[in-house]
């Protein structure tokens, strides 16, 4: 392979947007607590699952947001990964032209909208190769966390795309349920036997998302609304030292109700070389409770795997 | 002849291919036999010059012959995915169906003339969505994503200056077609980058306690009793508990059927009917297309849709009309 050299940049940690439907106050007390605590660098607000919650929290947003930047964090604002209907149409479209914050895109209508203007492409938009990965670029993205199936090899070859035209950044999820699936169709509901118009929000009831286990009981993905994920953490602690050498300069957090300032600590302990990666993972399975790791994704696995480093 | 509603018909194989021709297809769809398309199982496809075939015979007989390139090309290796554009281009193929952006860019910087179908697997579910793919890629019509009512392709199309093309017939994703990684968590091969989901290499069935039980990678997707058939495990046509219930939660093994809704869709200002279905033979292809050709046919005649008479081939034996009435919501 024809390296060039990468210089090494200072690795930032990033927490992404809160997935789960968690109680209004809940949710702002989280951020605020991030705001104070967490050695997280950027920091990801918004809805990008359902529609139907983003009212209930919308009040607490510039709170929230304030908070962030008052703590010297980048706020990023995350929009929909799926846009079906003209309410979540229009919302977006104001969300990409009033924002005095970054946007981060998870939708090809908010990348069309955004053109033009640094912006942010999440994990829901396919930049799956060096052409797509340039097309945006060209459009103004500066950073793009990559769909959560890419693994090294892609990494590798993206990242030797951009050695000409480095300027931008390559986000993975390092920690956190993978996000699988968004369907039109609302599980949840679903599940509990509603509709989803009338779904009475019972994805409430699940601040980590709703088990789905196999007819043997085997714990397979979870559900989470419209959305569906793995029931494994993925957890890159022993990727992180790797992916730095490959370019890879900002690692995603997805917040869970596990102690999430704690997690955060655990990664840059990683990062900054104080916590090997063998102590990281004792830790962060002392938070997580009786649930698998997995990085199979990373390797070319089954995204189910873990594979030993 | 520009039909009131085009049939675009699968065609996984030149012998299928045939049938559709035959029996009334307005176009043909089909994949070279590789990644770069979202079909790629062993036995399907076709070689160059069996696709120079087959567009000779379809031409011969007025049927269009569109190419999906619809998987997104692999990090560092974009060769086989742009000689599918280059051939498609000196072959003559009627279009090209993609999903890739960059795949796009390509195809409109290299062969602006190669007329362009934006596949199901880019997912544009909503105006914003498809008319960037219209003005940045010149793309002539749009798949729309199984997640839309016939109100919600309607008022879609009133704010869309291009083509549609919905399906009406044959297996059903339930997810956000391109967006669904549930099959390479389980296997490691993935729609998007392997053109296959729940693929067969992975498939087992097993002997537990009188029941048969059908496994996708290590993960068992369904049950079945005594005497009962066992389905192909596709992920997300399996039995999970959730909140202590077993049930089909994503969607129960059913297939697609919406012949009786021809006229609703043809009033909300749908220019294609597509026919889920290049893993199928020639024998269920010649069937169903013969069946859709007498209902577009009627449609266009002003008349009521006919019986089709295919219960014997659905899935499962079971039918659903999917999102286009929302039943589900």
């Amino acid at each position: 392979m024809s390296a060039k050299l990468t210089p090494k940049l200072t690795p930032k940690l990033t927490l992404g947007p809160v997935l789960f439907n968690w109680k209004p106050e809940v949710w702002r007390d989280f951020y605020f607590r991030i705001a104070d605590e967490a050695d997280v660098d950027t920091v990801y607000v918004g809805e990008a699952v359902c529609s139907k919650r983003a009212p209930f929290y919308e009040p607490y947003i510039a709170d929230v947001v304030e908070r962030l930047l008052g703590a010297g964090k980048e706020v990023v604002l995350t929009t929909l990964a799926l846009i079906m209907n003209s309410r979540e149409m229009k919302a977006l479209r104001e969300t990409a032209e009033d924002s005095e914050l970054m946007v981060e895109a998870n939708d090809v209508s908010a990348c069309a909208l955004l053109a033009g203007r640094p912006h942010v492409i999440g994990p829901y938009v396919n930049v799956y190769n060096e052409g797509t990965l340039k097309y945006f670029t060209d459009q103004g993205a500066v950073r793009v966390c990559l769909p959560v199936e890419l693994g090294r090899d892609a990494i590798k070859a993206l990242k030797a795309s951009t050695s000409v035209n480095n300027d931008v950044a390559l986000e993975v999820q390092v920690f956190g349920r993978l996000p699988l699936a968004v369907s039109a169709r609302c599980y949840h509901a679903r599940s509990h036997m509603l509709h989803k118009d009338s779904c009475q929000f019972v994805c409430d009831r699940d601040p980590d998302g709703m088990e789905l286990d196999t007819l043997n009981d085997e714990p397979f993905l979870v559900v989470n609304g419209i959305q569906t994920m793995s029931h494994s953490y993925q957890n890159l602690s022993a990727e992180l030292a790797e992916m730095q050498t490959l370019g890879i300069t900002h690692f995603r957090l997805s917040p869970h109700t596990a102690d999430m300032v704690a997690v955060a600590n655990i990664y840059r302990g990683v990062l900054d070389g104080t916590l090997s990666p063998d102590q990281a993972d004792t830790q962060l399975a002392d938070l997580i409770g009786e649930v698998s790791f997995s990085n199979g994704y990373y390797y070319g696995a089954k995204g189910v795997d873990f594979v030993a480093a | 002849m520009s039909a009131l509603l085009e049939l675009v018909c699968p065609a996984g194989t030149p012998a299928s291919l045939h049938g559709a021709v035959e029996n009334g297809a307005d176009a043909v769809y089909l994949g070279f036999r590789d990644e770069t398309n979202a079909r790629n199982f062993p036995g399907l496809n076709f070689s160059r010059p069996e696709l120079e075939d087959g567009l000779l015979f379809a031409h011969d007989r007025g049927c269009q012959v569109f190419l999906a390139v619809n998987t997104f090309p692999e990090a560092g290796n974009p060769g086989p995915w742009h000689k599918a554009i280059d051939d498609a281009a000196a072959l003559g193929v009627d279009c090209v169906i993609l999903a890739d952006i960059g795949l796009l860019n390509y195809a409109a910087t290299h062969h602006p003339d190669l007329r362009r179908h934006l596949s199901v697997q880019a997912s544009a579910s909503n105006p914003d969505s498809i008319n960037f793919y219209v003005d940045a890629f010149g793309v002539k019509r749009v798949v729309l994503p199984r997640v839309l009512s016939i109100p919600e392709i309607a008022d879609l199309n009133k704010q869309i200056a291009v083509e549609t093309e919905v399906f009406v017939f044959g297996g059903l994703c339930v997810m956000a077609e391109g967006r669904c990684q549930l099959s390479s968590y389980a296997t490691g091969q993935s729609p998007n980058i392997n053109g296959v989901c729940s693929p067969a290499s992975h498939v087992r069935y097993e002997e537990d306690a009188g029941n048969m039980v059908s496994k996708l990678g290590d993960f068992t997707i369904n049950a079945f009793g005594e005497g009962e058939p066992a389905g192909y495990p596709t992920l997300c046509k399996g039995r999970f508990v959730t909140a202590g219930k077993a049930s089909y939660l994503f969607e129960e093994p059913t297939s697609l059927n919406a012949a009786s809704m021809l006229p609703e869709l043809a009033k909300a200002g749908v220019t294609a009917l597509k026919i889920e279905g290049r893993q199928r033979g020639r024998a269920y292809v010649s069937q169903v297309v013969a069946a859709f050709r007498r209902a577009a046919d009627a449609v266009e005649a002003g008349e009521a849709v006919p019986e089709l008479g295919l219960e014997n081939i659905t899935e499962g034996q079971a039918k659903t009309s999917g999102a286009f009435n929302k039943s589900w919501r």
